[in-house]
């Protein structure tokens, strides 16, 4: 090696430096060439989008930025507006009341659906987030007798009683599982029935009269509310019923598989629709003629079978899904069918199934606005019905419908977030 | 299931009914049979006495009379004095019409949005996600009414393109786009025009055929033939050069202006229109979710591999990925086309005369018949989606991976 420092008449000692890298290789320059003008099929593209966008924006923007929010009729909304364009948001704020409460619910207990839907947001919660303390389930326990006392009013003694019946069916049930399921079970079921039949005549007859809650009949519910309550009980009753169906199709018995197999096939193989129209026009026939179920029950009834059958098909997935080690290793231990689906197999699909079933309830949630075709005043059929057709709100399309369908995205975009959520938290599989 | 251990023989307790695993499912199997012959019993019981005390029966005879009201958009022959049944035909057409169009359109939505959704284009995925996620979690019969008061409220009446300086025009002087419903050109088929038809049909055979004939050279010679622009020559040159020799037998019959509105032409009315655009954009969303889980659910590695083998782009898509993704993406597709035929059973929300509101509206509320208008409806439908769910099995079962 010789000594280069005097061969060479210069070598620098210290690096120079860093030169800064192309003005098009850095920062938004180059996030732009690369994510919207790489190619220039890609450029043609970015400017055909910006054209939408722009020209959608123009559109939307001055009609939201213009509205009018305070005036009492479309006509007095066009003189404000004078020609220009813009929004009549008057109307949301003189009706929104009505376009959440329904029609007819009486203004002063407005409080009380209130009430039940922020209490719905504390019963929800520890099933949705797992993380809660497990003592707030308790709330969830007692949410369905409180919400009902809340938004039907009446006397508080008929929800008292179904919670005592109920808690009866478990005392009942927790005494005799041990011995076997199906004792436990069916003791339970006869328990409540017979607390129930016993106690119902019990309530006197004037005890809805001089209630703390005023009553409010089913036909008076409407609105969003409506879409809510629709969608939440038939949403959490499907689930249990879900999940029997599922079994029963899975089942070794023939005739319980035929008949799981049947009434699951039926049912999806019919439009919602149609069994509205069973509901509000059928279903009467077939209850005894003295009795009167009305409207929203019998409504309530037909959804729940029908989300029930997507439900069982989403749980069959479920079971499906297990490995038949599973199955095998219950038998294994000694247990019989009801221990091993209820100890092994159920919690495992369940928990495959939940994203699945989220998804049946979001849209069974988004077809609730169906019952408007049987003339239920829910949103749809408050705004169709009685709002464009008074004499102040006639012609008043985007604001309301607007206004909906903004009720309908927050909700089941939200749940639909939380499904993705729930998805990624119960992936328990390493990857 | 539990162990089973050997019964003494011979010795047949009633406790074995319930402890004994061979006669348990049996015993359960009996008392659900009994359970279901009492409800069944009870309700029909029930329906018996309502009828009985409301002066009906269950008679189907009124489908013979006639159904006494207009329907305004049909695709065959009717007239108030026909008869309910044949209402109930129309209806039947045009949940058919309005179910395969679309199915068209929305795969065809579905299709690109789900393609746009994985570009590199940054702008573009995201429009595309906002499109999906919007339409996704907004009701469709939202959907169907915002666009039903589109086209009523927001549309130019006819009477708009009257005028030296009309406030609408027509699209090339051959769509006008009004508040009643968009008119289109409708084909006259003059004589000769057969000739036309069938040429073009035995074209698209012999473009099949030479595809097969493409594919078998490849595979006996190696020998690569061009398909694209073959193809495209064969579609469209033969059916052109007969349509001028024909001397232009087929025409096209021009919506025109006249009195207080169009004539002549295709109408299709405002309800027709919504329903078929709601439809397809909002299942076009679901569709799109399932095009973007199909190509992604193949592994990045089976295009790299094509590309190793030195396959172009083009190829690797057509060759590798797509027949992979297209397992995937199938199933739920032909279900989502399925949703279609049973969502459009809401045209009864703007009036359109599907079978859900002939049979199922009109006629339910004119004769009272309502157990046997519905059960008529949910056996219409059921046919088709059992139908369709037997076509599903079928290729189901032909792209199932074959296993050792």
């Amino acid at each position: 090696m010789t000594d280069t420092s005097q061969s060479v008449a210069f070598v620098r000692t210290e690096t120079i430096p860093e030169m800064p890298p192309p003005a098009a290789e850095t920062g938004a320059l180059k996030w732009m060439r690369e994510n919207l003008f790489a190619t220039i099929p890609n450029a043609i593209l970015t400017l055909v989008s910006l054209y939408v966008i722009v020209s959608i924006l123009s559109g939307v923007l001055p009609w939201i930025f213009n509205g009018v929010w305070s005036a009492s009729s479309l006509a007095e909304c066009r003189e404000i507006l004078d020609g220009a364009t813009g929004a009549c948001f008057a109307v949301i704020k003189e009706r929104w009341p009505q376009l959440i409460f329904g029609l007819s619910y009486p203004a002063s207990e407005y409080w009380r659906p209130g009430l039940a839907f922020v209490l719905l947001f504390f019963a929800a919660a520890p099933v949705m987030f797992f993380d809660l303390p497990r003592k707030m389930l308790i709330i969830t326990l007692f949410y369905p007798f409180v919400a009902y006392w809340l938004l039907w009013g009446g006397t508080v003694l008929s929800p008292i009683l179904a919670f005592v019946g109920f808690a009866v069916g478990y005392l009942v049930y927790q005494r005799f599982v041990a011995g076997s399921f199906a004792a436990g079970f069916f003791g339970g079921v006869v328990a409540a029935i017979i607390v129930w039949s016993v106690g119902g005549p019990l309530i006197p007859e004037s005890a809805n009269e001089n209630a703390m809650l005023m009553p409010v009949a089913s036909r008076d519910m409407g609105g969003f509310m409506l879409n809510m309550m629709l969608g939440v009980t038939c949403v959490s009753l499907s689930v249990p019923i879900g999940i029997v169906l599922a079994l029963g199709r899975q089942s070794s018995m023939p005739l319980i598989k035929f008949v799981c197999v049947i009434f699951i096939e039926f049912i999806r193989g019919v439009p919602l629709i149609t069994l509205l129209f069973v509901a509000s026009v059928m279903l009467a026939y077939f209850f005894p003629p003295e009795s009167t179920v009305d409207l929203f029950l019998r409504v309530v009834i037909m959804i729940t079978m029908f989300s029930a059958a997507y439900i069982a098909e989403v749980i069959r997935g479920g079971l499906a899904a297990l490995p038949k080690g599973q199955y095998e290793a219950a038998d294994s231990l000694g247990l019989d069918y009801a221990q091993a689906m209820r100890l092994i197999i159920l919690p495992q699909a369940l928990k495959i199934s939940i994203p699945g079933i989220v998804n049946i309830a979001v849209g069974l949630f988004k077809d609730t606005v169906l019952v408007s075709v049987i003339s239920m005043f829910d949103i749809l059929g408050f705004i169709r019905g009685p709002l464009l057709s008074s004499t102040e709100w006639n012609g008043v399309y985007w604001e309301v419908l607007g206004f909906a369908a903004l009720l309908f995205f927050v909700t089941c975009f939200g749940i639909s977030q939380y499904s993705q959520w729930l998805e990624r938290r119960l992936a328990t599989d390493h990857r | 299931m539990s162990t089973i251990t050997d019964p003494p023989e011979g010795s047949f307790r009633l406790s074995m009914l319930i402890n004994d695993t061979r006669y348990r499912s049996l015993t359960f199997q009996a008392i659900a049979a009994l359970v279901l012959a009492l409800s069944i019993w009870y309700l029909g019981n029930n329906l018996i006495q309502n009828l009985r005390a409301a002066g009906l029966n269950i008679s189907y005879t009124f489908l013979g009379s006639p159904a006494g009201y207009d329907i305004n958009q049909t695709l065959i022959e009717y007239d108030s004095q026909s008869s309910h049944s044949r209402a109930a035909i129309v209806g039947v057409l045009n949940t058919l019409l309005v179910a395969f169009l679309a199915c068209v359109t929305a795969t065809f939505f579905g299709v690109l949005a789900g393609v746009l959704r994985l570009s590199k284009n940054w702008l573009v995925s995201k429009l595309m996600a906002i499109y999906v996620e919007i339409f996704r979690n907004i009701p469709v019969l939202i959907w169907i009414i915002i666009i039903f008061t589109i086209m009523t409220a927001v549309m130019p009446a006819p009477r708009a393109f009257r005028g030296e300086t009309p406030e609408a025009s027509m699209l090339f002087n051959a769509f006008a786009v009004t508040n009643r419903g968009v008119y289109i050109p409708a084909p006259i088929w003059g004589p000769g025009s057969m000739v036309v038809v069938l040429t073009f049909i035995a074209s698209v055979i012999g473009i099949f055929g030479y595809r097969r004939y493409a594919t078998k050279t490849l595979y006996a010679t190696g020998r690569l033939l061009p398909t694209f622009w073959p193809s495209l020559a064969l579609f469209f040159v033969p059916t052109i050069l007969v349509y001028f020799i024909m001397g232009r037998p087929i025409g096209l019959d021009y919506p025109v202006l006249g009195g207080f509105n169009f004539s002549g032409g295709i109408q299709l009315g405002a309800p027709l229109i919504a329903l078929w655009f709601a439809l397809s954009i909002y299942t076009g969303a679901f569709i799109a979710e399932n095009v973007r889980a199909g190509i992604q659910a193949v592994s990045k590695g089976q295009s790299e591999a094509a590309g190793a083998l030195g396959l172009r782009p083009g190829r690797i898509m057509s060759l590798v990925v797509l027949p992979q993704a297209l397992r995937v993406i199938i199933p739920p597709l032909i279900s989502q086309y399925l949703n279609i035929t049973k969502n459009s059973s809401l045209a009864i929300a703007v009036g359109y005369a599907d079978v859900t509101a002939t049979l199922g509206g009109i006629t339910l509320n004119q004769t009272g018949r309502a157990i046997e208008c519905v059960l008529l409806l949910m056996l219409f439908y059921l046919t088709i989606s059992l139908t369709i769910s037997a076509v599903m099995n079928v290729y189901n079962n032909s792209v199932k991976l074959k296993e050792r």
